[in-house]
């Protein structure tokens, strides 16, 4: 295997304090089964799962308790074996705050599987249609955070484009250790699971980007390769620089391509799948296992025992928190994610889900209080550090005034909102926040708009429905009243005519007549 | 367990606007210490006055604008913007002219257009022309260097004269003060001399005037120490002075006896200042990185301009403030390349 010349660069990022040796420094522990498993049925993007069992039925350990009712969505498996207590909206991890519904399972102890699709072993000789579906009933998605489902990620739909497959072990956010410590523990899979992926989309080499703060994962990457004599497989080491892990940032890096804006990467020839989503193919294809369980790191001075905890999917973070020793009394805030990207969780009792790759608990002093905001003095230190190459303070002046329009002439919509401006920002300013808030904005207007325009259609629509019936109303009773006349064209229609004729020149005769003698009497 | 929370990211930077500003001022240390050397007490008599009347003006405005007054004289902009204007101040000009600068940069150039962040001109600069244009007289009245007159004027004679506005008893303006060396240029350039005539006088150095060189040079020092601590880009300096090199120096090739050396525009007047300390009041200057080259370039262009053709010795307040105007359209139209967009990659 030849070692890789070029590594190219992206603009901007930041240098920060990785803070990875807290949680890296044991080997990744198993998390016992809590009390109560809860399992959210909008796991991911797309259509939420919908429910298969009924309250009070016993499940098998990876028996799919919903189903993904549409093509952009996953299906939820149980994790253990166990009893449904109930299916109803329960908090979840979600940056709102709000409820939705999860399947509620209460563990029998047994952990007994239920019945498994075929190991697909010899995966090479599966068609991809066949390995698709493997992936979707196994209820994959994006674990390094996006939760988009992989089955629908790796439909190329025929194309044959694609010469790259990217695997993002770059793992660039401060405190997250759990894909250095899966890759540590499972390179073999890492490596087949790229494999598959690489198969079935028809990918001529496949490049495993890792940041040079991860050398024990690197070496057993390429020690896994060296075993596979896998030479279309190459691990990328890249400078630690915040955000390389990006999707669009570490495709630059490896192939010195760019991802258009509003494109996908497939435009250009590359897809991209994070390093845990690539372990979870590799069970589901090689072992008919289902996504129930992934590492997740616990990390920050608020825990006791930071470390990296295998956790069944469903686990109440409170729990996952208790086993590891509990709060210190530092814990300050609470952050499912980075602490660069990651958001803030109200409460601890929420479960881990597929894409909860961290749990932080962190002191004030590693994330203060936002001191107050002051006015932007246009000092440029955000346009240095956008890896978008954006300018981020005219962003935010265009946001500040609700100017939707200019705000999008700067490409609003290519922020990948790394938060890398507001941590310079020398004012203080919450960039992102400003930034999410534009796009929601905007996305709300775009809904109205559709809505007033399908409104609108509608409204016409109707008008030139009641003014054709309208039309043909009247076009009717012509007709009708045509028809009429002609009906009535001899007989005695006629005969009611001239009799009403006669009595009217009766009368006017009558007039004259009257009219004539009182002039005579006048003239007396 | 309840816990707070707030929009990502959580990780606070280290910067914050008084540190900024701050750096700012240290920076201006090396310079203004050159400055008392060279031109006496007056220099920190004005910077007193300035910065007084800077912070009691912005306070006063913040009341009356009902905003939190500890909270924003803290981000220390009122004192840099104080101390730009003291800086480019004759040393002995009557108190109440510079306290008049002052308030106008603080009230109407700053704190009526919004505040720090809001207005649209450089606040000192908007002080220094107002003074320019009112007061002729007592701004051009410049002290000649100490290494040229040979004594310093003391402190109580400083203050004296700021204060009451009178040479001391005994002494004439004339006696005392002196035009600066781009005043005495063009002077002498309009009655018809050739520069090795006017270079024959005292006044001059090695670069520009007597002094003034010096006084550049630690500026400069101070701004090489604002770029390597990434508080000015190198973007706006480079650009002003290299401008304003190549057109001084195109027509010094041309005729050497009617238009100074390249060398003497660049330090005798306030381009060094103007150049790392004006021109890069990140408010009013363009912020993309190709709009900064081009509003540097512009401001050395029309430094040059001013100085030779216009009606003024000095050019860079007014260069500043014409360029400011034109900033956000700069802006508008050097938007830098977005990532995935087509275009040069490199821009």
């Amino acid at each position: 295997m030849a070692e890789r010349q070029t590594i190219w660069s992206f603009h901007g990022g930041l240098h920060l304090d990785d803070h990875k040796e807290e949680s890296n420094q044991r080997p990744v522990q198993d998390l016992p089964l809590p009390r109560r498993l809860i399992l959210p049925l909008q796991q991911h993007i797309g259509q939420s799962a919908e429910p298969v069992v009924e309250v009070g039925e016993s499940v098998k350990k990876g028996q799919t308790v919903a189903r993904a009712p549409d093509y952009v969505s996953a299906p939820v498996h149980a994790p253990t074996s166990g009893r449904v207590l109930e299916i109803e909206a329960m908090p979840i991890a979600h940056p709102s705050g709000l409820s939705d519904t999860c399947i509620v399972i209460e563990p029998d102890g047994d952990d007994a599987w239920g019945e498994l699709p075929e190991p697909m072993t010899e995966f090479t000789v599966q068609s991809a249609a066949d390995l698709r579906e493997r992936i979707r009933w196994a209820g994959i998605v994006g674990m390094g955070g996006a939760a988009f489902p992989t089955a629908v990620k790796v439909n190329t739909g025929g194309q044959t484009g694609i010469d790259t497959l990217v695997i993002n072990a770059a793992e660039c956010e401060p405190y997250i250790t759990c894909d250095d410590a899966l890759m540590r523990e499972r390179a073999d899979d890492v490596i087949d699971g790229a494999a598959i992926v690489r198969h079935l989309i028809g990918a001529r080499q496949c490049l495993i980007g890792i940041e040079d703060n991860k050398p024990e994962a690197a070496a057993a990457l390429r020690q896994a390769i060296a075993d596979k004599a896998d030479s279309e497989t190459e691990v990328v080491v890249v400078p630690t620089r915040y955000p390389s892990g990006g999707e669009k940032q570490l495709i630059r890096l490896l192939t010195g391509r760019e991802v258009p804006s509003n494109g996908l990467p497939a435009a250009i020839g590359v897809l991209c799948q994070n390093v845990a989503t690539a372990v979870a193919v590799a069970d589901a294809v090689l072992r008919g296992r289902p996504l129930i369980d992934r590492i997740v790191t616990l990390s920050g001075a608020g825990v006791r025992q930071p470390g990296n905890f295998r956790v069944t999917l469903g686990t109440p973070i409170d729990f996952l928190i208790a086993q590891a020793g509990g709060y210190s009394d530092q814990a300050h805030q609470l952050l499912l994610g980075g602490p660069m990207m990651g958001f803030g969780l109200h409460t601890d009792q929420v479960p881990v889900t597929k894409a909860a790759n961290c749990v932080l608990a962190l002191s004030a002093a590693e994330a203060p209080e936002p001191p107050a905001e002051r006015p932007c003095i246009r000092c440029g230190e955000c346009v240095q550090v956008c890896p978008a190459q954006l300018l981020p303070q005219q962003m935010f002046w265009h946001a500040r005034a609700h100017d939707f329009d200019r705000i999008q002439e700067y490409h609003l919509f290519d922020c990948i909102e790394c938060g890398c401006c507001a941590h310079v920002c020398p004012a203080n300013i919450p960039l992102v926040h400003y930034y999410r808030y534009a796009k929601t904005e905007i996305w709300t207007q775009e809904r109205d708009r559709e809505k007033s325009d399908l409104a609108r259609r509608r409204h016409e629509a109707r008008q030139e429905r009641l003014e054709r019936l309208e039309q043909e109303r009247k076009s009717r009773l012509r007709k009708k009243k045509e028809a009429l006349d002609k009906k009535s064209g001899g007989g005695a229609g006629d005969a009611k005519k001239a009799a009403i004729q006669a009595a009217m020149q009766r009368v006017a005769e009558k007039k004259a007549a009257q009219q004539a003698e009182s002039q005579t009497s006048g003239s007396d | 367990m309840q816990f707070v929370t707030h929009s990502s990211p959580h990780l606070v930077g280290p910067k914050s606007v008084t540190q900024v500003m701050g750096l700012v001022l240290l920076a201006l240390v090396p310079g203004t210490l050159a400055l008392v050397w060279y031109f006496g007490w007056g220099v920190l008599i004005n910077l007193v006055i300035a910065t007084v009347s800077a912070v009691a003006a912005e306070a006063a405005v913040l009341r009356l604008r009902r905003r939190p007054v500890g909270t924003t004289l803290i981000d220390l902009s009122a004192i840099v913007t104080a101390w730009l204007l003291a800086l480019a101040l004759p040393p002995l000009l009557p108190w109440w002219q510079t306290v008049t600068g002052t308030v106008f940069a603080i009230v109407i150039a700053k704190q009526l257009f919004g505040g720090i962040g809001f207005n649209p001109f450089n606040p000192a600069m908007a002080g220094y022309v107002l003074l320019l244009v009112s007061f002729p007289v007592t701004m051009t009245r410049w002290l000649p260097p100490d290494v040229i007159s040979g004594d310093a004027v003391s402190l109580a004679d400083s203050l004296h004269m700021i204060f009451s506005g009178t040479p001391p008893l005994g002494q004439t303006w004339d006696a005392i003060t002196s035009a600066t060396p781009l005043d005495q240029m063009r002077t002498e350039l309009s009655q018809n001399r050739m520069i090795s005539e006017i270079r024959q006088s005292p006044l001059w150095g090695d670069f520009g005037g007597l002094g003034w060189e010096w006084i550049g040079n630690w500026f400069l020092l101070g701004g090489l120490f604002l770029i390597w601590r990434r508080v000015i880009s190198w973007r706006i300096p480079v650009s002003m002075l290299g401008a304003l090199l190549l057109i001084a120096g195109l027509f010094w090739m041309i005729d050497p006896e009617t238009h100074p050396y390249p060398a003497f525009h660049l330090f005798s007047g306030g381009a060094i200042l103007g150049a790392f300390f004006i021109a890069t009041d990140p408010v009013s200057a363009s912020t993309t990185p190709r709009g900064q080259l081009v509003y540097g370039a512009l401001i050395g262009l029309f430094v040059f301009i001013i100085r030779t053709w216009g009606g003024y010795p000095d050019a860079v307040a007014f260069s500043v403030l014409l360029l400011n105007m034109a900033a956000p359209t700069i802006d508008y139209y050097t938007q830098p390349r977005v990532f995935g967009q087509p275009g040069d990659r490199d821009a």
